[in-house]
């Protein structure tokens, strides 16, 4: 019944084991940013590892239009060092990693697309590139994402943080509405 | 005091990558466990039928929030080298706003679409692309918004600074407001479970 919505079907769901409690989820969650905060003295995150990589393309491609660039001149810093040999670009590798990990460990590794009912896979596929076009330049303009700002900017009572987050559910909730036939 | 040790020298620039790859783990771990790699599941939070992405991120807020203010006031850990990003109030509002958007778009945050794609969510994959075309767009166009995207600088404020309320109060008060949305939540849920496909 799980995997009834999507064409890609897969192999096993009788095996899949149930989520988290979300408290115990979060708890676990909020462990691991204290943790990093003790040990490395910042939070997480995850869009500034794509930057680093996009940076890295478009100053191989052109180096002399990135070093032109002030977006791509701060991640290409100095120069003497690829932007790839960043904390963020290694903590995301581990968040495939670890993704990967709780995924195989409790059965939840499938090549399915998830969908509501009432769309198909194309117009889903579609939808995910838009949605995280629109997030890519959305998490830049902010300085971060839901990792970086929300949470972690949120334990710290930053307020740019705060007014992020509360303009994330903001967005979220005014365009849940015209992406319906997506989801539910 | 010997609290973050990154910064007082315990360990140097190419461990602290080990950390990142190890914390990082963690995350991905944790993010997984609580349904994160599920489009459907994330989306659900937009339509009030499940409201695990408000559990799970304030219940995580609150745990760091809490766990790190008692270990500064224990003396373990010194709140003042832990990074707070500065402030641009007016790009930070209209990028959560655009960022809101796409999350109920593409169904997906960056940090969950890496967890969607490692579990074989093809969506999640296909997100992750659009991620980095949206910031490869937002690199080209940077130099025309640049103005914008420095404006409102307000340098790395917190709530308790900005009130000037003190740090345990604003953290009593959070926690207050988590619990009574976690309460509205679990009603939420109830209220809006006709709304889940099936």
């Amino acid at each position: 019944m799980f995997t009834s919505s999507s064409a890609v079907t897969d192999h096993a769901p009788h095996r899949e084991r149930p989520y988290w409690h979300p408290y115990a989820a979060g708890i676990g969650l909020g462990l691991v940013l204290l943790l990093a905060f003790v040990i490395m003295g910042r939070g997480l995150g995850a869009s500034g590892a794509f930057s680093s990589l996009v940076t890295t393309v478009v100053h191989a491609v052109a180096p002399a239009h990135a070093q032109n660039n002030a977006f791509y001149q701060e991640y290409l810093g100095d120069g003497t060092k690829s932007p790839l040999h960043d904390w963020l670009v290694f903590e995301v590798i581990g968040v495939f990693a670890g993704g990967f990990l709780s995924g195989a460990l409790a059965g939840r590794l499938r090549t399915t697309i998830e969908k509501g009912p009432r769309i198909s896979n194309g117009g889903r596929l579609t939808l995910a590139f838009l949605g995280g076009f629109i997030m890519g330049v959305g998490a830049k303009l902010a300085r971060g994402c839901t990792s970086g700002q929300a949470l972690t900017g949120g334990a710290l009572l930053s307020v740019g943080s705060w007014a992020f987050m509360l303009c994330v559910f903001a967005g979220a909730y005014a365009a849940a509405y015209f992406v319906r036939r997506e989801w539910i | 005091m010997s609290a973050p040790f990154y910064k007082y020298g315990l360990f140097g620039d190419e461990i602290s990558l080990v950390i990142a790859f190890l914390i990082g783990i963690g995350f991905g771990f944790f993010l997984e466990r609580a349904g994160f790699g599920n489009a459907r599941k994330l989306a659900a939070q937009f339509y009030f039928y499940d409201m695990t992405v408000f559990k799970v991120m304030f219940s995580a807020i609150v745990t760091a929030m809490i766990g790190l203010y008692y270990l500064s006031v224990l003396g373990f850990v010194d709140l003042s080298l832990v990074y707070v990003s500065p402030t641009f109030l007016l790009p930070q509002v209209v990028g959560g706003l655009i960022l809101g958007v796409g999350f109920a778009v593409g169904g997906y945050c960056p940090g969950t679409s890496a967890v969607a794609a490692a579990t074989g969510r093809l969506d999640g994959v296909v997100c992750l692309f659009g991620i980095v075309a949206g910031i490869f767009f937002f690199g080209e166009v940077f130099p025309a918004i640049e103005t914008f995207y420095r404006a409102t600088p307000m340098g790395s404020v917190t709530l308790p600074q900005l009130l000037g309320i003190s740090y345990g109060l604003i953290l009593f008060l959070v926690v207050l407001m988590a619990l009574g949305g976690f309460l509205l939540a679990g009603w939420a849920e109830k209220k809006f479970a006709h709304l889940r496909p099936e």
